[in-house]
């Protein structure tokens, strides 16, 4: 499997997770793969693991999306390095959940900073260098809760909603230069961050998804090396969503 | 190298043009072949190479070639 040959590919959250899951899928395809992450620690291990399972290079920053200057200083040293950058995938992301009458502020602020800013973030500081090379492909992890809404996720719904939005603009902007920027939004997929959920809630939502499961990361991550590859290069803006058809 | 020559340069890195082309009434959209990307690319690329902030306000007014180099003559002496 070599779909991913030579390109070079950044994916922010990828120290586990989905993000862990989409580096190693593209490690397989032969991807340069650089992991960004804001966990020094996990990153080490999970550059360590994809050395294992591939030959290509594999590469890990400590980052916080959010932190506009280190992201940029990060995004010059890979050029510096690699030549270029074909691949941006915008994984990193949180939740901080409550009944929005209760909400704090902070915790508001807090998502919409990593989710939507983030993105922001990493899109803008690598538009650039795809517009000049006229070629480079964005994929922003969205969620099916940005779509459908959810009690109790109103500020992570607001993110995901604004990321959704944020893809057509920038699809529209970048378009003339053969960039494309999908979304992918996830259903509920097997990762630390729905293991958080207790057993009820999981039973209400399997009572809601046809197919009567959840996603495995892997799930994701196949959908995101199909509209990271070549065979996809006539689709921009759009949202895929993958949930077991949940929503439909 | 004199300010004229390196814009000169600029803009015909920047957007694919011959440099018999960049004369000092050309617009870079009508005739320099310029789109919307490209003007804000220009713009970025003057503020990196002569280490200055261009606001917003006066980059809208540096639609030809000219305008451009009375601008950063200003801005640079
Ligand atoms: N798990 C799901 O069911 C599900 C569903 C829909 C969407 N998503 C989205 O998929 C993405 C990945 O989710 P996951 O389930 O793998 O979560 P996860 O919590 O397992 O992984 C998220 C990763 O992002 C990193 N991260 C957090 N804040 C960061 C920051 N500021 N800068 C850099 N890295 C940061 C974390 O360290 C972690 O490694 C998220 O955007 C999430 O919203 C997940």
């Amino acid at each position: 499997m070599s779909h991913l040959k030579d390109k070079v590919a950044i994916i922010t959250g990828a120290a586990r997770g989905i993000g862990f899951s989409i580096a190693e899928l593209f490690a397989k395809a032969e991807a340069t793969v650089i992991i960004l992450d804001i966990s020094t620690e996990l990153i080490n291990a999970a550059v360590e693991k994809l050395e294992s399972v591939s030959s290509t290079t594999i590469c890990g920053f400590s980052a916080d999306v959010t932190d506009e200057d280190r992201i940029g200083e990060i995004f010059k040293q890979i050029i510096q390095q690699y030549g270029k950058i074909d691949i941006l995938i915008n994984n990193a992301g949180i939740t901080k959940d409550g009944l929005l009458m209760k909400m704090k502020i902070s915790d508001w602020d807090a998502v919409l900073n990593v989710n939507l800013k983030g993105t922001f973030i990493c899109t803008q500081k690598v538009s650039r260098l795809m517009l000049k090379q006229r070629h480079g492909v964005i994929i922003n992890m969205a969620s099916i809760i940005g779509i459908m809404g959810n009690a109790g996720q109103a500020n992570y719904a607001a993110s995901k909603g604004g990321i959704i939005a944020f893809t057509k603009s920038a699809a529209k902007e970048f378009a003339s230069r053969n960039v494309r920027v999908n979304a992918i939004a996830p259903g509920f997929i097997k990762t630390d961050m729905t293991a958080a959920l207790s057993d009820e809630i999981m039973a209400k939502y399997s009572d809601l998804i046809p197919m009567k499961r959840m996603g495995n990361p892997e799930d994701v991550a196949n959908l995101c090396l199909f509209l990271a590859s070549d065979s996809a290069s006539y689709i921009t803006g759009q949202t895929i969503t993958i949930d077991g058809g949940m929503y439909m | 190298m004199d300010l004229l020559q390196k814009v000169k340069e600029i803009i015909v890195e920047e957007l694919g043009v011959e440099e018999n082309e960049v004369i000092l009434e050309a617009s870079f959209i009508e005739d320099l072949g310029a789109d919307s990307l490209d003007t804000v690319e220009l713009i970025m690329k003057f503020e990196e190479e002569f280490d200055i902030d261009i606001a917003d306000e006066d980059a809208e007014n540096l639609t030809t070639v000219g305008k451009a180099i009375e601008y950063l003559k200003t801005k640079i002496s």
